[in-house]
Formats: C-alpha cells, sequence, structure tokens
C-alpha cells in the first residue's frame, strides 16, 4: 500500500533522512519510531507532500506523491506534529471546511455525525476550537484525518501531551481505526508501539536502523539474553555456583519467592545459551529449578541498544 | 477551491479585518467626494477616483497581510498543501476572496454619487471607465500584496512592506513626468501604475492598459505560486 523508496532530504549539507526505504502493506499498523530529531516528521512530510525529497519516491496504492499530487493525497489521512487547526471556527465549520477542502463525496451530515461520534467530540462541537483543551485539539485534529474515509491514515505523535486516560482513549481508538485501515503511528513512545503495531521501524539521525516486525524486535539486537530463575537453594552459593557458570555473564538475587526459593536474574553472555550449563550446574548440587523465564528484552532496550549500535557503527 | 474561498471571506468577518477595510474605505470616499465634488460643485469624477486609488495604497495591505502569512505561522498551510487540491488553487481562492471584499466596497460607494446625479449629468461611460480603472488597479495591488503576504510569517511584516511597495509604484507614477532622461522616462511611464489610469480617465478602454494591469496580477499571483514550490524543494 505504501512503498518509501530511498528517500532523502538534504538541507544544505545536512541530511535530514538518508535512503529512507520500507513499506507497509494493507492493513498493516507501522510504527514509526525514532528519537526526537531523527527525521521521522520529515520523512511523514515528504509522504504526505507537504515537502518534496532530495532523491527518492514515495507511492500511496502505486500512486507517486510527485506525479500525481492530488490522487496520492485524496488517500491520505494526516494528522501531522501540530494539529493544523484554524482557531478562529468551531469545530463544525473547521470539520465542514475539511470536507469541503478533501472534495468529499460522502453524505455530509451522516459522515461528519459518525466521525465526531467515533472521536468523541459531539459535545464540543459548537464550541470555537480555541477554547478547546489539548486533549479535544488532537482529537479534532484525527476527526479531520478521518473526513473522506481514506484508505492510509498517518498519525505524527498523537499521543502528545495528553493525560493517561485520554492516551488510552486514542490507543484503543487507533487500535480500531486499524482494522479497516493502513495506518503509520509516529511516536517516541515505545509502549504504545508495544500495544498497537504490528512491525515497527526505527529510525535515528537520518537512517532506518531497523524495520521488524513487533514480537522479531527484540531478535534484530544482539544483546545479552536474559532469564528469571527461582532455584531452591542457599542464595548466596547458589549466587556464586550461577556466576561461575559458563555462559553467564551476569546474576542478581530479585528476593524471595516460596518459602524456601529465590528469584534470580540471570545474564547470558551474548549468542551464548547457557540454560543447560545451569540445569547441570544446580543439578550437580541438588538446587532444584522451580521456574524459569526468559525475559526477553524490553522494547526500551531494545530502542537503546539499536541506537547506540549506529551510533557506534558511525565511529 | 471553493470550500478555501469561503473560509477566507468569511474569515474577513470574522476577525475585524473586513469591517475595518469597508468601514474605512467607505468613509474616506464619501469625506473625499463631498470634498472633492459636492463642495467644488463638479460632476467630474476623476480626482476622486484618483484620490480612492491612493486609499487603496493603504487599505489593500490591509486586507492581504492576513492571507498567507498567518497560515505559515500557525501550520494551517500544512492542512491545505496536504489535501488534494493544487497550490494554485488555493492561491487563486484567497486571491478571489479579497478580490470580492474589495469589488463588494467599491460597488457600496456606488451610493454616494446618488448626491451628483439628483444635481447634475455626472459623464457615466467615464465614471464606468474610471470604476473599470479602479477595479483592475486594485486587482494588481491584491495580487502584490499577496506576494508579499507569502514571503513572510509576520502579518505586520506584510502589511508594512506591502504599503511600502504600492507607494513605491504610485510614487513612481506621479514623478514619472519629470525624469528628464528619456529611456528611463519612457520605462518608468510603462511600468506605472498611474500612467496607464489617466487612459481610463479619458473615457478609453485602452486594450493595453486591461492587458498590463491583468499581467501584474497573473504575475505575482504565480509568483506566490513559486514562492509556495521553492519552499517545498528546499
Amino acid at each position: 500500500m505504501i512503498e518509501i523508496n530511498q528517500i532523502t532530504k538534504k538541507y544544505g549539507n545536512n541530511y535530514a533522512c538518508r535512503d529512507v526505504s520500507f513499506t507497509v502493506k494493507e492493513g498493516e499498523i507501522l510504527g514509526f519510531l525514532g528519537p526526537n530529531g531523527a527525521g521521522k516528521s520529515t520523512t511523514l512530510n515528504i509522504l504526505t507532500g507537504y515537502i518534496s525529497s532530495t532523491e527518492g519516491t514515495c507511492k500511496i496504492d502505486g500512486v507517486d506523491i510527485l506525479e500525481d499530487p492530488i490522487a496520492a493525497k485524496k488517500k491520505i489521512g494526516f494528522l501531522p506534529e501540530l494539529p493544523p487547526l484554524y482557531t478562529d471556527m468551531t469545530v463544525k465549520e473547521y470539520l465542514n471546511f475539511v470536507y469541503d477542502l478533501k472534495n468529499c463525496k460522502l453524505n455530509r451530515k451522516k459522515h461528519l455525525a459518525e466521525i465526531c461520534s467515533i472521536v468523541k467530540i459531539d459535545d464540543v462541537y459548537n464550541r470555537i476550537i480555541k477554547n478547546l483543551s489539548k486533549g479535544y485539539r488532537q482529537r479534532v485534529g484525527i476527526a479531520q484525518a478521518l473526513i473522506g474515509n481514506p484508505q492510509v491514515l498517518i498519525f505524527d505523535e498523537p499521543t502528545v501531551g495528553l493525560d493517561p486516560k485520554q492516551i488510552i482513549e486514542i490507543r484503543n481508538l487507533i487500535r480500531s481505526l486499524g482494522k479497516n485501515h493502513t495506518i503509520i503511528l509516529s511516536t517516541h513512545i515505545l509502549s504504545e508501539v508495544q500495544a498497537i503495531c504490528d512491525r515497527i521501524v526505527v529510525i535515528n539521525k537520518g537512517r532506518i536502523i531497523a524495520d521488524e516486525k513487533t514480537n522479531d524486535i527484540s531478535n534484530a539486537v544482539n544483546g545479552p539474553k536474559r532469564l528469571t530463575m527461582n532455584i531452591c537453594g542457599p542464595q548466596n552459593e547458589v549466587l556464586k555456583l550461577l556466576k561461575n557458570t559458563e555462559g553467564v555473564s551476569y546474576a542478581e538475587i530479585l528476593g524471595a519467592r516460596e518459602s524456601d526459593s529465590y528469584a534470580y536474574l540471570i545474564e547470558m553472555k551474548p549468542g551464548i545459551d547457557a540454560r543447560k550449563p545451569i540445569f547441570y550446574a544446580l543439578s550437580s548440587k541438588s538446587w532444584p529449578i522451580i521456574g524459569m523465564e526468559n525475559m526477553g528484552m524490553s522494547l526500551e532496550d531494545v530502542f537503546i541498544s539499536l541506537i547506540n549500535a549506529s551510533q557506534d557503527e558511525k565511529k | 477551491m471553493f470550500a478555501v474561498y469561503k473560509k477566507e471571506l468569511k474569515g474577513y468577518f470574522i476577525s475585524p479585518v473586513g469591517y475595518v477595510f469597508m468601514a474605512v474605505f467607505l468613509l474616506a470616499s464619501a469625506l473625499i467626494l463631498s470634498y472633492m465634488n459636492l463642495s467644488a460643485a463638479t460632476t467630474e469624477m476623476t480626482s476622486f477616483y484618483f484620490s480612492q486609488v491612493l486609499l487603496l495604497v493603504v487599505l489593500v495591505p490591509i486586507l492581504t497581510m492576513r492571507l498567507l502569512s498567518e497560515e505559515r505561522k500557525s501550520k494551517t498551510d500544512q492542512i491545505l498543501l496536504t489535501s488534494p487540491v493544487s497550490l494554485h488553487s488555493v492561491i487563486i481562492a484567497k486571491y478571489l476572496s479579497a478580490f470580492t471584499l474589495f469589488a463588494g466596497t467599491l460597488c457600496l460607494s456606488f451610493f454616494f454619487h446618488i448626491p451628483l446625479y439628483l444635481h447634475g449629468t455626472p459623464n457615466v461611460a467615464k465614471i464606468f471607465s474610471l470604476t473599470l480603472g479602479t477595479l483592475l488597479i486594485g486587482s494588481a495591488f491584491i495580487a502584490i500584496g499577496l506576494f508579499v503576504s507569502a514571503l513572510t510569517e509576520n502579518q505586520l511584516s506584510s502589511a508594512i512592506i506591502s504599503i511600502a511597495t504600492l507607494l513605491g509604484l504610485v510614487v513612481l507614477g506621479l514623478v514619472s513626468s519629470s525624469i528628464s532622461n528619456d529611456f528611463v522616462r519612457t520605462v518608468v511611464k510603462w511600468i506605472s501604475v498611474f500612467d496607464r489610469f489617466n487612459s481610463f480617465s479619458n473615457g478609453m478602454l485602452d486594450f493595453g492598459s486591461l492587458i498590463y494591469y491583468f499581467s501584474i496580477a497573473i504575475v505575482f499571483l504565480f509568483l506566490t505560486v513559486r514562492v509556495y514550490e521553492k519552499r517545498r524543494w528546499e
């Protein structure tokens, strides 16, 4: 549905994006992650036709944004970082304006009423946008993106500045929209991505450094694997044994668990699976393992190590 | 395009700008008329229209200052440029909204001519061509003001630069006859807004002048589009 191919944007001698390429399949929710200043908004602005790339192509449903901008833009609903609201208008006037601007052919009253109930702005429909709170303004911004029922929805940091309750509501909204639309969600809130997205693309300093399914993202990084284990036995000796086992790079006691066991956090050396050596070492001392769980890396860890790895690569 | 046109026109009456423009233009026109025609007891409208053009030098920038600079400042141009509308239709819609307000106000000022018809016989053909000339000058001024508004984010700068530009054009016209160098004088007279207006005041619809004013409007509208295109690529 969306094909971004070798997009490069230069401002003088600085690259805002460099060789950015990824695709989004129809019906997918893609998380577009990156630290501040990485080039997320630039890439999205290029995709939506607000600015033009120095090199590279963007295609939405096969239509190139530069060759046929109007046809391509018709397929997109875009919520930029700063919602483009005319603060002197009421919500009603603004949505009607966007409806006309997008040349929408659907039944005006019905379509707008539907959108208002989806984003829950019915009670502020006649209020001037200047007087709305940030949460409501954000929702009006989402509403304008939905007008015309575009196939592709692009949200640039939709939950920034919202309170936790509103954040959950917006996330649920995006998740439900994902059933019928292709969505790109740009954010630097990792838990958001983990909660909603099927796939994640990570960008740093203008370059893509990861492009994986959300579940697979931990495997994209050759970081240390972690285990938590519940082991019966004298804690200090168990800890000493664990630390001395081949393949274990780090071990610590997490706390007491059942009456006679403790939980331990074990980090294995990169690329090595030390579970068997640990089992054999513990069984030789008759210290039973009554629980073992693969921790995997949290998304935060993956993200930070990806960023660091790409910076090390540059050096 | 119609959506943008409607929004801008409405916007003129939500903010004080539309009302200020109309009020000042009509009030000043009425005062000028009473001074130049009623107290002088003449139906000769030429100086009245000349003065109206001078009035436009200050008032048109008031109309055009918010058209594009505000959009850029509050980043609302993002919705215009990412919607399935072409850039030039947006620019033309904004231009037409300013022109509609200007033309409407000019038509309203016709009410002030009524006393002249009651007490004399004004030359209707001349008034018609003078009105056309004023409309055309207004259309050129608005295009220039729109272009300036595209260059800056600050409404006030936009207004000031527009006033300065239009004033410069008018002054150029006024001093054109006193330039000694023949070639320079011809060039200046050719581009001067006022000299062309003179032909309208003689009741002649000079085709060359019509083309001239249309061209100014088109050139500056084109330049406005180019400014946006350049920004997009930069």
